[in-house]
């Protein structure tokens, strides 16, 4: 396709949709499915026929559009009404309506906190294109990124754009994506790379999955602006087995833009070739760590290597690798659209941009949100979350998974960004948010994540096998209050080895959980072992036993 | 020939040359330093998993294991610190409280890598809780057996059939604590088509795990040195 072709395209369907009088819009990412959507769509679709507005009406798909503890949800004329909750018998009123009031009873307000406090950039798009159109995702210039990279950037000056926006890793870590993109791009092996980690497996996170069954388009529109500045000619998105949805649109959007010539040999005419594959994960969180992953691909066993050499060096079949997660190709679209210094304009002084979160557990607008980094916890929380479920009272909010920590209500004003969150003990992580009530115990919180760490540990190197094990065996003793101060300091002393030796990240995290706990929560370890009582009830424990330790 | 640079570092403060694609744990044995190791044996790849061989190196507060980590030009390392001494020994006793390892019935019993270690750290007794996994026993094959209450899951003897004799019979399989190893798909070792009866994965096995049947404690010892010599030989030929 050349680039007449291509603008083309675009300017067809643009208007097109000026043809049409009225959007629909109905949320078809996973949340809202669950509750059915796609069939609310259908019912849309027939009443749109029976009542032959079929010229006037556009009905789409879309992506996520956060709100999802209200879904199924609906925008309708580009957010003239936004109608939540909505059910299949809904259809008729709500197509009946498109030309006059908009249903009151459905009505949810767009200005909200959750709405207006938000800023849109790796999301941007997402409830706004047709998940499985890439005529769609053109009409909104869609790959304009690409091409104009293409035609009229070096990779140097691409990669310079990066640097500039001070994009940081979003799977957790937070290394700096323009120096990775950089050692690829300078590294000297016969071929490269480029790997979207798209394993999301933090317990309560569903970022990335959102991201990819919304709008695969950008993540392979990020993923091949990469492959032009390092240099690779060939792809993989390594996504879990577990997001039939998200695999499904991706395959779809892959095999899209091969025919339109936006991925594979000459793209758009130039001289530049890159061709994305799917493989799948079988379930393993330690295939999220750069290393396993790259086994996995593969196809060995899931299990990580000590580092150096890093992927850029010696990666994927020993070549140099780049792999980035799914938000962070997320973010490449919008930096070379708007440059880089825009980003950087963004967010704080080491932390830039925004950074997508899932909230979870006990708050009322769960959901998915993105927000300008530098942000309050507090305000995450009780602003745009809405707060703790009726009848609760906040108790700790937990970030980054099982590698991450709990936050106590005191530390809540802090803000977020990734050294922050290290210095009180937690990690950004890739963006889960799990608010935690009083009425649940820490304790019991600590042995959920470690026992996830314990049944998740590939048991390559012994710190991590046994430590965890020994560790949750530990945390069990506690909770049902067998366990004396002898068995606490083992705990402690257990977190400081698997912390120090361990080989992966993995194992050199999963202490975390437990001395976050320890640390804002130490009390309620000790009412465990000293009183034989959980403050929050959850832990069943049997007084009358007499404890030897 | 190639060039190959040469790097001078230091390790417990000698001054000691190295050749630049040499590790730690080379460099320091040239130099007659010890460092503990379990998984590590020459003539295999490298693998980091058993965490003994950690190091500590100067301006860095991570551990590096010693057997992977290549020297660098004025690298300052300690071997034997106080926080090693500490981390090693409860790895060591990790490993005790892992699997049912009974000395006193134990075939390899005086001739064991994991007992050795126990005594070289100075391991006077386990402090953390034992486990006492249920495992099992595999005695199906002709010559050999194994005994999954004794393994460590080095992986040496899975390295040694893929990597040396190339029949690739052994792996792992399972995640974290419920690993273990296993013979092709999960069938019994008897019933292994794969498996060529080389022993080598006896004997480089360095507990009790795998044995050989019909002998006793005194004739049960292993030869782990061989491979090198093996691998040097098998070069010589071609």
């Amino acid at each position: 396709m050349t680039h007449e072709e291509f603008i083309q395209l675009g300017e067809e369907q643009r208007k097109k949709n000026e043809q049409y009088k009225h959007s629909i819009d109905v949320c078809v990412a996973a949340a809202c499915v669950s509750m059915q959507s796609d069939k609310i769509k259908k019912s849309i679709e027939d009443e749109v026929k029976k009542k032959e507005l079929g010229t006037s009406c556009r009905i789409r798909g879309v992506g996520c559009m956060g709100l999802c503890a209200e879904g199924p949800l609906i925008n309708i004329d580009n957010g003239k009404s936004l109608y939540c909750n909505v059910k299949e018998e809904d259809a008729q009123e709500i197509v009946s309506a498109i030309d006059k009031e908009p249903v009151e009873r459905l009505k949810l307000s767009a200005d909200v906190p959750f709405f207006n406090r938000q800023l849109k950039i790796a999301l941007e798009d997402s409830c706004n294109v047709d998940t499985e159109s890439l005529d769609d995702y053109l009409a909104q210039d869609g790959y304009e990124a690409l091409f104009d990279v293409l035609t009229k950037m070096s990779p140097g000056e691409a990669l310079q754009e990066v640097v500039k926006s001070g994009l940081r890793g979003r799977g957790g870590g937070g290394y700096p994506t323009g120096l990775k993109w950089s050692t690829v791009q300078i590294a000297v092996t016969d071929k490269k790379y480029v790997i979207c980690n798209a394993d999301e497996g933090d317990p309560g996170a569903f970022m990335d999955r959102a991201m990819l069954e919304s709008n695969p388009h950008k993540i392979l529109e990020g993923m091949a602006i990469a492959g032009y500045v390092v240099g690779a000619d060939q792809g993989y998105i390594y996504i879990r087995a577990e997001y039939p949805l998200a695999i499904k649109r991706l395959r779809n959007a892959i095999k899209q833009a091969e025919r339109k010539n936006l991925l594979g040999n000459n793209i758009l005419g130039t001289p530049f070739n890159f061709g994305i594959e799917i493989r799948l994960g079988a379930g393993a969180f330690v295939c999220g760590e750069e290393t396993a992953l790259i086994a996995s691909i593969e196809g060995q066993r899931g299990s990580p290597r000590p580092r150096p050499p890093y992927p850029a060096e010696s990666g994927l079949w020993e070549e140099s690798t780049l792999i980035n997660n799914v938000e962070t190709f997320a973010n490449i679209v919008p930096i070379m659209k708007k440059g880089g210094e825009w980003f950087a304009s963004i967010g704080t002084e080491k932390s830039k941009g925004t950074k997508v979160f899932a909230l979870a557990g006990s708050i009322k607008n769960t959901g998915l949100i993105e927000v300008p980094m530098g942000i309050s916890l507090r305000d995450v929380v009780f602003d745009i979350g809405g707060g703790i479920l009726e009848g609760r009272k906040f108790k700790a909010v937990q970030t980054g998974g099982p590698s991450g920590g709990c936050i106590p209500e005191s530390h809540l004003d802090m803000p977020i960004d990734y050294e922050s969150l290290i210095t009180i003990g937690s990690m950004m992580g890739s963006g889960g948010m799990i608010v935690i009530d009083d009425s649940s115990c820490m304790v019991d919180v600590a042995k959920f994540f470690m026992d996830f760490c314990q049944s998740e540990s590939c048991g390559k190197c012994v710190p991590c096998r046994v430590g965890t094990a020994q560790m949750h065996t530990i945390l069990e003793k506690i909770t049902n209050g067998s366990a004396g101060m002898h068995d606490f300091q083992l705990l402690e002393e257990l977190c400081d080895i698997v912390k120090n030796t361990s080989l992966c990240g993995l194992g050199q995290s999963a202490a975390n959980p437990i001395l976050s706990t320890i640390k804002f929560f130490r009390e309620e370890y000790l009412s465990h072992i000293h009183d034989k009582h959980c403050p929050a009830g959850v832990c069943k424990i049997k007084k009358e036993e007499e404890v030897i330790s | 020939m190639s060039k190959v640079r040469i790097k001078t570092l230091k390790i417990d403060d000698r001054d000691v040359g190295a050749r630049e694609d040499q590790t730690i744990l080379e460099v320091a044995r040239d130099n007659g330093i010890h460092i503990p190791t379990l998984c590590q044996l020459d003539g295999l790849t490298n693998l980091g998993g058993c965490r003994l061989c950690l190091v500590e190196i100067k301006g860095s507060n991570k551990l590096l294991p010693s057997c992977v980590t290549a020297v660098e030009e004025g690298m300052e390392v300690s071997t034997n610190t106080e926080r090693l001494q500490k981390h090693r020994r409860s790895i060591v006793e990790l490993f005790f409280t892992e699997r049912n390892h009974v000395c006193a019935v134990c075939v390899s019993n005086n001739n064991c890598e994991l007992q050795n270690l126990a005594k070289q750290v100075g391991m006077t007794h386990v402090h953390f809780p034992y486990m006492y996994p249920a495992l099992s026993v595999d005695a199906t094959h002709d010559r050999f057996a194994l005994d999954h209450n004794r393994c460590v899951l080095c992986t040496r003897c899975v390295r040694v059939c893929d990597e040396i004799e190339g029949a690739h019979t052994l792996d792992v399989r399972g995640r974290g604590i419920e690993a273990y190893i296993i013979t092709d798909l999960e069938q019994v070792w008897g019933e292994s088509e794969t498996c060529t009866s080389c022993g080598k994965c006896v004997n480089v096995c360095p507990t009790g795990a795998l044995f050989e049947k019909n002998k006793s404690v005194a004739e049960m010892k292993k030869q782990t040195k061989f491979l090198p010599y093996l691998t040097m030989m098998r070069g010589a030929r071609r």
